[in-house]
């Protein structure tokens, strides 16, 4: 990623764009956070935000003329939160909480004319930044074009006496006349006309100074404030002046531009989006005493109408995206400089090897952000770079070798046949969990289609794409199309929803439908038995059936067709949620993606209907009662209880898939699987709670067995005389593995097993 | 002096020749970095004894620094 992809990715997330109040704001004050502070009632800590931004809270809080309402998102709802009041409710409830902090003296002089609340303004801020101000004004004439709003003299007083605690040298007196004026601005001083004092106005000789940088008619003469064109009065336009006066005399007084990146002053647009969905409409609280404004009680009611908008539409959908504390634009930095270190700890690895790589937060994104294709293509280049860690997907990877290699990897035309039209593919983990399934549903393909249906077992390569290992995936789906093409290019019917997926975006080549489709059309659905079939299932769509529609009307329709009343779940369809298996978050994760599984699960209290086997078995092993499609279609090869069947263990996947590649060879083409290795014959047992340990810790049964293997072969292993038990290891490839164990009867008994990646010195590789 | 030292009181014996175990330096290796471990280990034929919480505990947690590294 570089610095370019990175700006466009942030660009993207509009998380941190400025609720609609705070933009329309010409000071930007940070309502959402003021009103935050304000509904639990916490009037001091409001004030203190509001003293961030805003001169003069006492004064301008009081009177602001709020043109924040008549943006705030509520509209859309109902009425504005009321923000003027509050910050009127505020000021009436709270002491002056800081002191103005003053920077160190600068080089500059700065004189002001004037106090209306634009002069007030541009004195305080010069005066903070360092420079020599001064300020005059005609007897009697502070707060000028205030009078008569509701502020109370002490407010102006206040004022007076916080300008002179920072130095300001603040005195009544006449506003000088031309000359005058003429041989300050020679002298080099930053000069303010404050257009409220009519001897000032009298100064700008009706002219009016330029909208971006208030300069009048010569450099360093600046003029502000004053009754607006169309004679209204608006203190905040007044305070926005100052404020920006304020700004282009610092900026003269420096010698630098004048214009330069100053875009973000003023009033702006924003690019947010909120989701007002769902919320509940809720009128404007109306003050008891209208006079009076609103108490402290009814303040805090009025507060907590505000939204505090925001975006977050995908954080709030996604178990992995909320995890990690921030938003994509936070996310999108952190692995960039994750990618950027050369030396050093590579913090977010394991951020970027968690992502379901599901998609959801493209299609909830008002703005398609894409974590999906950020964390890929990340991971591709942290194997690219050699900077993947071994242990986040190792173990997947090995199981798709297995999967493709001599115990499951299989092709066939239909018994007797010469070519096929079409062959079943029902995956790896249909034929891992479910295998019987696998057997019933090639024999009713065989008998429900005209052509001839011939059988292949394999893998797609989805766990080589999902770990990043672009070359690894390329030579899977050679290997496939290599096992395809002596069968006469048949279009292959999955069963598994990522194979179809994975098919059809990286192989357009191989003709691919998916068996919910054939089996919608042929309706030639099987009639389960009465009474076997629960009446209603809240359907979870995998998430790579994110992009296809078909496929989830089709289970849908099947489903329907069983007698299922098919209920939805929050997210679904297009916008489904991930099991949690999905781009081998399970794998780098395991703890997140449980999380994600569980949290998916208590989206409704009913049965779920599943038409992955993944998603079926991630459910199950949360205890979550859930159905397979095919459970429905083929009662008859679903066991006893279905949907409380537990889930499939990774040792038995691999022993389902092996034991159907060798039935379905035998039964079928009369033909032996053969091909028996050595360490399939070591006979071990094990009590329940160390084989759950041994899921745990992703230690296969055959893992066991070639341990024991190389002990009692080469002799080398250490004993406990007193218990005669047996610990050795043993390192196959990559992991070494250790086993405690005892021989028994027909056998061994193995007691416990861990692993570790370190080699030791003389370990074979 | 080695990186990482780990000598537990322990029943094991080398099943082997049936010699105690006792300290010896070794080297490992992960992901091209290499350093050393005191273990326990057969006298006579050098094999060596990795216990559970050495493998799941300290090792493991090397073994993820060097991965992040
Ligand atoms: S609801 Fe709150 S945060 Fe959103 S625009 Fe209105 S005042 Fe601002
Ligand atoms: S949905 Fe997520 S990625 Fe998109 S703008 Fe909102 S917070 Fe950012
Ligand atoms: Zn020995």
């Amino acid at each position: 990623m570089d610095q370019q992809s990175l700006r466009e990715l942030e660009y993207r997330c509009i998380q941190e764009q400025p609720p609609w109040c705070s933009a329309a704001c010409p000071l930007h004050v940070d309502v959402r956070a003021f009103t935050a502070q304000a509904a639990a009632g916490k009037w001091d800590a409001a004030r203190k935000i509001l003293e961030r931004t805003m001169p003069f809270p006492g004064i301008l809080g009081r009177i602001c003329d709020h043109p924040c309402e008549n943006v705030c998102k509520r509209l859309e709802v109902d009425e504005a939160v009321a923000v003027g009041a509050l910050e009127r409710c505020c000021i009436e409830n709270s002491t002056p909480q800081s002191r103005p902090l003053v920077l160190p003296g600068k080089k500059g002089e700065a004189a002001v004319f004037g106090a209306g609340l634009a002069g007030l303004t541009v004195a305080l801020d010069l005066a903070r930044k360092g420079f020599r101000v001064s300020l005059r004004y005609p007897g009697e004439t502070f707060g000028a074009g205030l009078t008569g709003l509701a502020v109370p003299k002490e407010e102006f007083d206040q004022a007076a006496a916080l300008l002179k605690r920072i130095k300001v040298d603040l005195r009544e007196a006449e506003i000088p006349d031309q000359a005058a004026l003429d041989r300050l601005l020679e002298n080099g001083l930053a000069v303010f006309l404050d257009l409220d004092e009519p001897a000032a106005r009298v100064l700008a000789e009706g002219e009016t100074p330029d909208a971006a940088t208030l300069v009048l008619r010569r450099s360093g003469l600046f003029a502000g404030g004053g009754p607006d064109p169309e004679g209204g009065y608006s203190p905040i336009r007044q305070a926005a002046d100052g404020r920006r006066a304020s700004g282009g005399m610092d900026r003269f007084l420096q010698k630098v531009s004048l214009t330069a990146q100053r875009e973000t002053e003023g009033p702006q647009e924003t690019r947010l989006y909120t989701n007002i969905e769902g919320v509940a409409p809720a009128p404007r609280i109306i003050p008891a005493d209208p006079g009076a404004g609103l108490s402290g009680e009814e303040g805090r009611a009025e507060a907590g109408r505000c939204l505090r908008c925001e975006c977050m539409e995908c954080v709030k959908a996604c178990v992995y995206l909320e995890n990690y504390k921030g938003y994509p634009k936070l996310y999108a930095r952190q692995i960039y400089n994750n990618e950027s270190i050369v030396k050093g700890h590579h913090k977010s690895n394991k951020m970027i090897d968690s992502c379901a790589l599901c998609g959801q937060c493209e299609v909830v994104c008002p703005n398609d952000f894409s974590m999906a294709n950020l964390c890929l293509s990340v991971r591709e280049s942290m194997v690219r770079r050699g900077k993947m860690p071994p242990s986040a997907h190792d173990f997947a990877l090995e199981d798709l070798r297995f999967n493709m290699g001599p115990h499951f990897a299989l092709a066939q035309n239909a018994p007797g046949a010469e070519q096929c039209a079409y062959a079943f593919f029902p995956g790896c983990q249909l034929a891992g969990s479910a295998p019987n399934h696998v057997e019933r549903v090639y024999d009713w393909l065989r008998e429900a289609m005209d052509d001839s249906v011939g059988l292949i077992l394999g893998c797609c390569g989805a766990p080589a794409l999902w770990a990043g290992e672009r070359e690894l995936f390329g030579r899977t789906l050679d290997a496939l199309r290599e096992m395809i093409r002596p069968l006469g290019a048949p279009t292959l019917v999955t069963a598994c929803s990522t194979c179809y997926d994975t098919l059809r975006r990286h192989a357009p080549d191989v003709n691919t439908t998916s068996l919910w489709e054939i089996m919608d059309r042929t309706g030639a659905t099987p009639s389960p038995a009465p009474g076997r079939v629960p009446a209603a299932l809240a359907v979870h769509d995998p998430c790579t059936t994110r992009e296809h529609p078909k496929l989830r009307a089709a289970a849908r329709s099947l489903a329907g067709k069983c007698g299922v009343e098919v209920q939805e779940l929050p997210y679904n369809n297009e916008l489904t949620s991930c099991c949690g298996y999905g781009g081998l978050m399970s794998c780098a994760n395991p703890g997140l993606a449980r999380e994600v599984a569980e949290r998916r699960a208590q989206q409704h209290s009913g049965d779920y209907l599943a038409y992955c086997a993944m998603c079926r078995d991630v459910f199950a092993s949360t205890g979550k009662r859930v159905w397979h499609l095919l459970d429905l279609l083929f009662p008859e090869a679903a066991g006893e209880n279905p949907a409380a069947r537990s889930s499939t263990g990774f040792s038995e996947r691999r022993e389902n898939r092996s034991r159907l590649r060798r039935n379905m060879l035998k039964a079928l083409w009369g033909e032996e699987a053969g091909l028996m290795e050595p360490h399939e014959a070591v006979n071990i047992a094990m009590d329940a709670d160390v084989a759950s340990r041994m899921e745990d810790r992703r230690i296969l049964k055959e893992d066991l067995q070639r341990v024991i293997l190389h002990a009692q072969e080469t002799g080398l292993r250490l004993q406990d005389p007193t218990s005669g038990r047996y610990l050795a290891y043993h390192r196959p490839v990559r992991v070494t593995y250790w086993v405690e164990y005892a021989p028994e009867e027909d056998g061994y008994r193995v007691f416990n097993a861990y692993s570790h990646r370190m080699a030791l010195e003389g370990d074979r590789q | 002096m080695s990186d990482l030292s780990f000598l537990p009181e322990t029943n094991w014996r080398c099943g082997k020749c049936g010699e105690k175990l006792t300290p010896r330096i070794t080297n490992v290796e992960y992901l091209g970095n290499t350093f050393t471990m005191e273990l326990l280990a057969c006298e006579k034929c050098g094999l060596v004894l990795i216990p559970e919480d050495l493998a799941r505990g300290r090792m493991f947690e090397v073994e993820q620094l060097l991965e992040d590294k």
